[in-house]
């Protein structure tokens, strides 16, 4: 997977409502929707479009029991995504770390030459 | 509208915003922290091109105003021009902490926040203030201790 280019995933994950979901769901394992409706500031239509969406990113799957759909995290694809944000936030801290070698040793040098 | 992927990483040099708006800005100093060569003429609009060993890609520059904004587009589909929506922005921003000192900012993005309207993104920023990769990184390490083994 390029980081960049799964942007189902990343739209998944950019909404604060459904982090809010993907957490309650990480935090308390296999729970349904009614049961997650109590415990977010928003309707029961709304958790169930949230969790559509996080179902189509991979993010989350379903399963019936009884009378009930139960709901859990894709550990796999959760992990995933973190590894892909990590390496991406470890390339800029590269390259920022870099631009400041280079920034405060251009710095120094124009310094140096200006003292008498 | 969501944006897609949004990393934000920033760092604290010690030189004037001028000094590092060069290095950031200047194509042979890019090469040295960012490409292999940079081919760029730092304009807006202007369609440059970098290389990474064999392979490469284009850059379209977006915001140039120094010494304070500078931005670009690239990752896009290859034989695609970068464009909102095929492509991920790179913007840095620049800010003064004294004579001698820079905050150097940079937020990649896979959608423009900054066509947003200001009270939306005030809602996005009050909204992100955990930060997706700590988000993540929390969620994981949660998963990773409820595992067996």
């Amino acid at each position: 997977m390029t980081a960049q280019a799964d942007d189902e995933l990343w739209s998944a994950i950019g909404d604060p409502s459904r982090r809010r979901v993907l957490d309650l769901l990480v935090s308390n394992g296999e729970v349904s929707a009614s049961w997650l409706a109590l415990r977010v500031p928003f309707s029961r239509q709304a958790v169930s479009k949230h969790l559509a969406v996080l179902e189509e990113a991979g993010l989350v799957s379903r399963r019936k029991q009884g009378r009930e759909v139960l709901y859990r995290v894709q550990a796999d694809r959760l992990d995933q995504a973190t590894r892909a944000m990590a390496d991406l936030a470890a390339a800029w801290d590269r390259r920022l770390g870099a631009i400041k070698r280079l920034a405060e040793a251009a710095h120094a040098a124009a310094k140096s030459k200006q003292q008498p | 509208m969501t944006p897609g992927l949004v990393i934000e990483r920033e760092v604290l040099i010690e030189a004037p915003a001028e000094v590092v708006w060069r290095t950031i800005t200047e194509p042979d100093q890019m090469s040295l922290w960012f490409a292999d060569r940079v081919d760029l003429v730092v304009e807006p609009g202007a369609h440059g091109y970098m290389r990474f060993g064999d392979q490469g890609g284009p850059v379209v520059v977006e915001t140039v105003d120094p010494p304070n904004r500078f931005s670009f587009r690239w990752n896009h589909p290859l034989g695609e021009e970068p464009v909102a929506g095929n492509s991920m922005l790179v913007e840095f921003a620049l800010t003064p902490e004294g004579e001698e000192r820079t905050r150097l900012r940079v937020v990649e993005s896979g959608h423009e926040l900054r066509d947003w309207p200001d009270g939306e993104k005030q809602r996005y920023a009050d909204e992100h203030r955990e930060g997706w990769g700590e988000f993540l990184d929390r969620l994981a390490g949660v998963l990773a201790e409820r595992r067996p083994g």
